[in-house]
């Protein structure tokens, strides 16, 4: 029973939240990677792309809730998803139309792109707080919970319980469906299938008849599509604050960097390394261990191998010994 | 015109904006401006030498800066004798074996063989020495904390004189520098911009979190000045003669002098800093520096230790921006670790950069300047122009309200369209590299 119980705590307080940060990191990681892969620079408004679909998203979500459009159990946020996934698809090819065509003709190098990319996100962040201010939004409705502590408890009988949030299981339902959805878009269609060749080697795709700006446009909405999905799965998850999402770019790098820059397995599986690391070092192990050793070995302290104000420093570590020890990667990415 | 007379100009213009806060707006602010402007020309300074001279992308400017106010503290302020008495000794030693367990580590995976027992000799010695560290740190950090802790409840400083806290601020900057160059340096370019940015909010959260260390969030306030305090001018008798000789009103007088004498000092620090960037420019170093920049492979064939020079360029650079940061608390008299944010700290430094003009150490400087000034006035500004824009509107109009209270948020935008402005049409900046 005993140690019955020390999983259902493990999993309640590790296994689950970091299963859900994980697939949001995923999503988040995904988009940088493919920006990487076709377009051949780190974009660091990624975050601030995330905040804003989130914002349209809110809003939408805000409006939905006005006029009494509801989706039953599940956030109404959902709905408004696609509405956000547009306006941002919409913003992100004028930038890209505005700004960043400019220095593609040029092939101007990668870290000038990066500048650019950060007067971008200058303009993203200020965006975002003029319209909808710096502060924390909440936006999450329907039923919070798929399981709650207490009916665990009740149908199992253990001490220990389990809750699911319900935006925990969206998120992974979600992140699965991109995520299948993106795999099979990228192998079995032609505009995929190009932009896999686009990337492997730029060259011979154009040789071959490519339509580059078709594919980097494509490349555009994906991406507006993955980051919005991230964002608002954040969103509904914790809460909405541009700054957290500012943030969010160096978990997000780094989980796309330890899966290999340009990999999209990798950014996958980088995503859920950096969200396990950042969680289970986090956390305060006393309740699991309580129940798994005998009472004179009870530990005194929380156990917790580093305070949750650090877990930056956990995603940076991982990303410094796999820099060092594997330079591309764990998946084969790309080395410029 | 040639391109002296250009830059003169740039520089007067900018100048005359200064003076004309002066006059339009106070000159409290004028001088505000400046101050912060040197300190901003001397940020830029630093990411000028990294980015300008080597074509290293740091954007970790913030945590070297973080660094340089945490040695004004360390430096400046008095020490808390009961903390000390409390744990100090043992805080050092938890860190000493901390560091040492790190050492050990490097040490068994450079000197063992590869194999089964390496892994394991290094497993060792990472957990034991990290429980160790643990077991020594936490009661040290526990019992410092406790020494009351609404006044003081860290460790305090040295009591030297705030200005050798400036030196101790690069050197803290090129300590981390050194660390972070070592891993990063070497890889590709973009791995080091993102380990920069890692380190730079580790070391906010350490700054934040660490309250043996200086207070974190709790701030430390009150870090002596190098210059004398407004109120005991005002009761200078000799002060207070001088000001009325000029008709100025004592109070007022004494803010200005104290901001002046503040200028004075940073402008001090940054024309040596100039000075020796552009000697460093023009040198055979400075030389070589530029010939990595635009051609590794060529440099390295030549025999160039690319690696070796990035690093200590890298580490210059730091050192300069934490000099910077040591003199920015300085001038505010407080450590206020929440106030660090990026975009504040190390992209507006990249604005600077870019729109002076990268690889031109006065473009840097007028950069610095610039920006700064457009920072402070974008709000202004923008509350004018928003107050124009809606005052059609109706009183109530939640609109209005609304834009009137985002009015803050202009900055931001203002700062990326300039950014972007100036990479599309002049991107080699104002003052462009020779």
């Amino acid at each position: 029973m005993d140690f019955l119980n020390a999983i259902v705590a493990l999993a309640n307080f590790v296994i689950v939240p970091a299963v859900a940060y994980g697939s949001q990191l995923a999503l988040g990681a995904l988009g940088v990677t493919l920006i990487y892969g076709i377009l051949r620079f780190s974009n660091f408004a990624h975050g601030d792309t995330m905040a804003f679909g989130t914002m349209v998203t809110i809003l939408v979500t805000w409006w939905m809730q006005s006029v009494g459009i509801g989706f039953g159990v599940l956030p109404t946020a959902l709905l408004a998803l696609p509405f956000g996934i547009a306006v941002t698809a919409l913003l992100l090819l004028g930038t890209d139309r505005v700004v960043y065509r400019f220095y593609r003709r040029q092939k101007a190098a990668p870290v000038i792109l990066v500048i650019v990319s950060m007067g971008v996100m200058f303009i993203m962040n200020g965006l975002v707080r003029f319209i909808i201010g710096p502060n924390d939004q909440r936006f999450a409705d329907g039923a919070r919970f798929i399981i709650s502590a207490r009916d665990f408890k009740e149908m199992t009988g253990l001490q220990e319980g389990l809750a699911i949030r319900t935006s925990q299981g969206i998120t992974v339902v979600t992140a699965v469906v991109v995520v299948a959805l993106l795999f099979w878009f990228l192998n079995h269609t032609r505009t995929g299938k190009s932009m896999r060749a686009f990337s492997d080697n730029e060259d011979l795709a154009l040789l071959s008849g490519i339509n580059p700006e078709r594919v980097v446009a494509v490349t555009w909405i994906i991406v507006a599509a993955l980051a919005t999905i991230a964002g608002v799965l954040y969103g509904l998850d914790k809460s909405f604050k541009p700054f957290t999402y500012f943030q969010l770019l160096l978990p997000i790098f780094a989980s796309a960097i330890v899966g290999g820059l340009g990999n999209p397995l990798g950014a996958i599986a980088g995503g859920f390394v950096i969200a396990f690391s950042e969680v289970t070092v986090t956390y305060a192990f006393k309740k699991v261990l309580v129940y798994l050793l005998p009472e004179s070995l009870e530990p005194e302290g929380l156990v917790q191998l580093m305070s949750t104000d650090y877990k930056f420093a956990v995603s940076f570590a991982i990303l410094i010994i796999v820099l060092l020890f594997k330079p591309t990667g764990l998946f084969k990415g790309k080395s410029v | 015109m040639s391109e002296m007379m250009k830059n003169t100009l740039l520089f007067a213009a900018v100048a005359g904006l200064i003076v004309l806060t002066g006059f339009v707006q106070s000159w409290n602010s004028a001088l505000l401006i400046l101050n912060m402007g040197l300190i901003s020309a001397i940020m830029a300074l630093g990411v000028n030498l990294q980015w300008g001279f080597a074509g290293l992308f740091n954007v970790g400017v913030m945590g070297f800066v973080a660094l340089g106010g945490l040695a004004t503290v360390l430096v400046a302020m008095p020490p808390t004798q009961e903390a000390w008495a409390a744990g100090g000794l043992r805080v050092i030693v938890a860190l000493i074996a901390g560091a040492a367990t790190i050492a050990g580590a490097v040490l068994t995976y450079k000197r063992m063989p590869k194999g089964r027992s390496r892994t394991v000799a290094l497993l060792a010695i990472l957990v034991g020495g990290f429980f160790l560290y643990r077991w020594l740190f936490d009661p040290a950090v526990e019992a410092i904390e406790g020494v009351n802790p609404a006044a003081t409840g860290y460790l305090g400083g040295l009591n030297l004189p705030v200005l050798v806290a400036w030196p101790v601020g690069g050197l803290l900057a090129a300590g981390a520098a050194w660390l972070i160059g070592k891993t990063a340096l070497g890889l590709r370019s973009d791995y080091l911009a993102i380990a920069t940015l890692g380190i730079a909010e580790i070391i906010i959260a350490v700054m934040k979190n660490e309250d043996w260390l200086a207070r974190g969030v709790k701030n430390v306030i009150g870090i002596p000045r190098p210059v004398p305090y407004e109120i005991d001018l005002q009761q200078d008798p000799g002060f207070v003669e001088s000001a009325s000789g000029l008709g100025l009103d004592p109070v007022i007088a004494s803010t200005l002098y104290v901001k002046l004498l503040y200028a004075g000092l940073f402008a001090v620090v940054l024309v040596v800093l100039l000075v020796m960037a552009q000697l460093a420019l023009k040198s055979p170093w400075g030389r070589m520096m530029r010939a990595i920049r635009d051609n590794e492979v060529a440099a390295e064939a030549m025999g160039k230790d690319v690696t070796k020079r990035h690093l200590q360029i890298f580490i210059l650079g730091s050192a300069i921006c934490g000099i910077a940061g040591a003199m920015m608390t300085t001038l505010d008299g407080q450590l206020t670790p929440g106030t660090y944010q990026p975009l504040r700290f190390t992209f507006l430094i990249w604005v600077m950069v870019i729109v002076g003009g990268s690889g031109n150490n006065f473009g840097a400087v007028l950069g610095g300047f610039l920006i700064w000034f457009l920072w402070v006035q974008v709000e202004p500004v923008g509350i004018w122009l928003m107050q124009v824009i809606t005052s059609g509107m109706a009183e109530d109009s939640a609109l209005r309200a609304h834009l009137l209270d985002s009015t803050a948020h202009m900055r931001l935008l203002t700062m990326g369209v300039i950014l972007l402005l100036v990479l599309r049409f002049s991107p080699r900046g104002l003052i462009p590299e020779r």
